[in-house]
């Protein structure tokens, strides 16, 4: 048994690696495209030479970023098989369709178009070239819509029903899982997200060369595009936060009540600005969850409820349930403690084992009986695999203060976009040294901002791999945790290298700069 | 009831998948072409034109495989989730192998790039050497077998509810050590390599490369035709997993992949078409001072692997065979999803026909005219 979770948590902790290492790389690329494609752009509609050389010059660093983000995808794809066997099988039904239109929608338009883009400046006319470039951004981007509705649907499972022949759920409305509203939420949060890391790394960037005194044309022409086009993007991305922080609390209340380290839910619940945790808090203890707090009165009743009094749950009520809310189709119900449900999964479970074995003897009534003891309790058939009731609350701090750091850069992000905006318009940007210093500076932080949020939304939602209907430890592969050890260090070594040389050529890209086409 | 719809589905996604992994043998020669830039490559420059040439085409293969992949997940998962997670170190073998290709042509020419210039040739090897083996051992298993079990109602089994298992812990060494499916790996690489040196002289403009092409051609050519021959003899005269279509048990038929060719004549004569084409291809470059041999050992490749995985999947044959248990081997009608995803799949692969045309386009818009010293001088983006 131990040896059974040591697998879930190291194919957890592959996962995890994998995951954030691809996401250092794909937002870049998500951005900077749609930056290049608009440079290309001027320069195709002005004929202006200077702006060839600022489109390629971005264009060198997106292809030292690019490969490593293909790279770490593959590996993404392939290990929901090699680490999520059970996962694969239980859900491919749904979930591996994504994944395929992926391929052939998006990920042929980029590589194919990459190539004209990198390789065709002498061979194809001007605005082939440009289309190209504007196709790998829209591939791109489009590759995000296919994985994002992937994950979403794993936040909540719409468009399916569970098929108790062939034990797994299965797809039977297509629209429902392409147009669920988390699904829209999370593809337009995430790639605004990444529009927004590359605004800040071109201008990081360029603020360098402005220090530096070099490249002041290419600098300031990119800071331009950049700063507008972050701007808009960070105004989006909190619009989309917004949303995407309502879906969590209709669809996800543990992950909201983990998001906020709220325990005791109450009507017209505060939102909490700054806070600190309560270390080695538990659920049932009497201890203060916070050290300190401070809160805008009512917000998150707001922010989740639309409704500035509405009864917001703590992570006390979700287990203890009782409490009043309405459901999806608008009637109120009083939630089930988190021991009824995972006594219902255990009715589903065995009624799922009983339908197999009437259906083995032929017994169409027995199967009919059984079928309907599951439909009727299959809302918690991943319950089922739970003993305690406390294995339902996720990791409390990571969730809460990540959830701190995405959004509070967030806003100051576009605080420092507008100001950028500001500074450049006045022409006081170039002798401004300190916001140039700080400009540099954001590079990390957005990393940071970036990598958090995927942590507020995949550890928060923990321990769900689908949302009620499969707990992670349900879904792994028969394997030794011996060799997902190994492997994870292999990953792990391997990653780090070629992130050492990603930075390493990056930062000797941009001290070299454009002056040789990049070269 | 029978839902001949839902067969139809089921056959159709067969074929595309088949198609995915005839492209990807085929665009396996970026990895052959790989094991051979020091062969072929003498000179610094002569290095640097083989590496580009292969540079422009890495990403098709990469994605062909993401495809791939994607593809198997989606139209038959539990061979998605009883393969990958049942044969763990072959695919993770696999992965490596690709991993370190894809930054290797970008960081390999650039200032600082931490590991140094050798390093990356030596991932392209690797990957050249070891993807093209372990791929074509991974696919010999749909002939020969692995030793797994699929129970789906271990489901029901709180503590341990896993549906897939491997039944040896190998966990996919042992197909790599196993000596048929390693005779298809090697005829995999040879192949790889062949399809390497008829894209190098094709597409590169140098005397001296394509000299060395042309000898060393001959040199692949013999090992390729030996392990592809013993491969397929042996093919045709073992026996194969057979399902019978009323009961759906599994059951051992002697000659039951040269049953199939026989009695599926339009594959049979693909199969022979693209054995044809292969040794077309080949001798054409070896005797005569055609360039062109890439179109026809190409062609060939595409058409000859097709219809080796369509007699692994067609005709009541099962495509993942269990030799733990013959009753749990996977065909293509007890692996797939469900009616409705397939349908959703086939309505997207409507679109295959024009991604493979702009496909073609961009590609010949790039490599309409041959790469040469001079273009690695004066080109803005080289590797």
């Amino acid at each position: 048994m131990t040896e059974y979770l040591d697998v879930v948590d190291w194919s957890r902790a592959q996962f995890a690696l994998t995951a954030m290492y691809h996401w250092l790389f794909v937002p870049l690329t998500l951005g900077l495209a749609f930056i290049m494609a608009f440079m290309e752009t001027i320069y195709v509609r002005t004929g202006n030479e200077e702006w060839k050389r600022i489109t390629k010059f971005w264009q060198t660093l997106f292809g030292v970023n690019f490969a490593i983000g293909v790279a770490t995808g593959l590996i993404l794809e392939f290990e929901f098989g090699t680490n999520w066997s059970n996962y694969s099988w239980f859900v491919g039904d749904i979930f591996g369709a994504p994944l395929a239109i992926e391929g052939i929608m998006a990920f042929f338009m980029e590589s194919t178009f990459i190539a004209v883009m990198f390789f065709g400046w002498n061979k194809v006319s001007k605005k082939f070239h440009l289309a190209s470039t504007w196709l790998v951004a829209l591939g791109a981007n489009l590759s995000a819509l296919w994985i994002l509705v992937a994950n979403a649907w794993m936040q909540y499972p719409a468009g399916m029903h569970f098929n108790p022949d062939t034990a797994r759920n299965e797809m039977h409305n297509f629209w429902d899982v392409l147009f669920s509203p988390v699904a829209i939420n999370k593809f337009l949060h995430t790639i605004s997200s990444g529009y927004v890391l590359a605004a800040i790394f071109v201008i990081g960037v360029s603020a360098w060369y402005l220090l530096k005194k070099r490249e002041i044309q290419l600098a300031k022409r990119s800071i331009v595009i950049a700063a507008v086009f972050g701007l808009i993007s960070a105004l989006f991305l909190a619009f989309t936060g917004d949303g995407s922080a309502y879906q969590v609390a209709q669809k996800q209340p543990m992950k909201l009540a983990a998001m906020e380290g709220l325990y005791e839910g109450q009507e017209g619940t505060g939102l909490v600005v700054i806070g600190a945790l309560t270390p080695n808090k538990k659920f049932d203890d009497e201890k203060d969850p916070f050290i300190f707090k401070i809160e805008i009165p009512k917000l998150l009743s707001f922010l989740g409820y639309r409704n500035f009094d509405a009864f917001v749950p703590g992570v006390n009520d979700l287990i203890n349930g009782g409490y009043t809310y309405t459901d999806a189709q608008g009637n109120e119900q009083i939630a089930l403690s988190a021991e009824q449900k995972i006594a219902r999964g255990k009715i589903a479970i065995k009624a799922l084992g009983d339908y197999n074995e009437a259906s083995d003897a032929g017994d169409t009534e027995q199967m009919k009986y059984y079928r309907s003891i599951l439909e009727e309790n299959f809302l918690y058939f991943g319950y089922g695999y739970l003993n305690d009731p406390s294995s339902i609350i996720p990791n409390i701090p990571l969730t809460f203060y990540s959830f701190r750091v995405m959004v509070g850069l967030g806003f100051l992000f576009i605080a420092f976009f507008a100001f950028i905006i500001f500074l450049a318009f006045k022409q006081k940007l170039q002798n401004a040294k300190w916001v140039l210093w700080t400009s540099v500076f954001m590079i990390p932080l957005v990393y940071l901002a970036s990598q958090a949020g995927w942590i507020v939304a995949e550890v928060g939602r923990q321990p769900w791999v689908i949302q009620d209907i499969l707990p992670t430890m349900a879904a792994v592969s028969r394997i030794d945790a011996s060799a997902v050890q190994i492997t994870f260090v292999l990953f792990a070594v391997i990653f780090t290298a070629l992130l050492i040389a990603e930075i390493k050529i990056m930062i000797k890209q941009i001290k070299i700069g454009p002056k040789d086409g990049g070269k | 009831m029978i839902d001949s719809t839902y067969i139809l589905l089921q056959q159709y996604w067969w074929f595309i998948i088949s198609l995915l992994g005839a492209l990807l043998v085929f665009l396996l020669f970026v990895q052959g072409g790989q094991t051979l830039i020091y062969t072929i490559g003498k000179t610094e420059i002569e290095r640097k034109m083989l590496v580009n040439a292969l540079g422009r085409k890495w990403e098709y293969t990469f994605t062909t495989l993401v495809t791939f992949g994607g593809a198997f997940f989606a139209s038959f998962p539990l061979f998605y989730s009883t393969s990958f997670g049942g044969a763990y170190w072959v695919w993770m073998a696999i992965l490596f192998c690709f991993i370190i290709q894809a930054i290797s042509y970008e960081y390999r020419s650039k200032p600082n790039n931490f590991l140094g210039q050798r390093t990356y040739e030596t991932f392209l090897f690797i990957n050249g050497l070891l993807g093209t083996i372990l791929l074509g051992t991974a696919v010999a298993t749909f002939f020969t077998g692995s030793q797994f079990s699929v129970e789906k109602m271990n489901l029901t089994n709180i503590a341990n509810p896993i549906i897939s298992s491997w039944e040896t812990p190998w966990h996919g060494l042992e197909a790599a050590l196993n000596v048929h499916n390693l005779t298809l790996g090697l005829a995999v690489f040879f192949l790889a390599r062949i399809l390497g040196l008829l894209y190098f002289m094709n597409y590169i403009n140098d005397e001296a490369i394509l000299a060395r092409a042309k000898k060393n051609l001959l040199y692949n050519a013999i090992p390729f035709l030996v392990f592809f021959l013993t491969f397929t003899v042996w093919l045709l005269l073992r026996d194969g997993f057979a399902v019978n279509p009323d009961t759906k048990e599994v059951f051992m038929q002697p000659y039951k992949y040269l049953h199939n060719l026989i009695e599926m004549p339009l594959v049979l004569i693909t199969f022979l078409a693209g054995v044809v084409l292969v040794l077309l291809g080949i001798g054409r470059s070896l005797f005569t001072s055609c360039t062109k041999g890439i179109w026809f050992t190409g062609a060939g490749t595409i058409l000859t692997v097709l219809s080796l995985f369509l007699i692994a999947g067609y005709n009541n044959t099962a495509y993942y065979p269990s030799t733990f248990n013959l009753q749990h081997s996977l065909t293509i009608f007890n692996s797939s999803s469900s009616k409705f995803t397939l349908s959703v799949m086939s309505i997207v692969s409507i679109l295959i026909p024009f991604v493979a045309t702009y496909i073609w386009f961009a590609w010949r818009a790039i490599t309409r005219k041959k790469i040469d010293a001079e273009e690695m001088g004066t080109e803005s983006h080289t590797y």
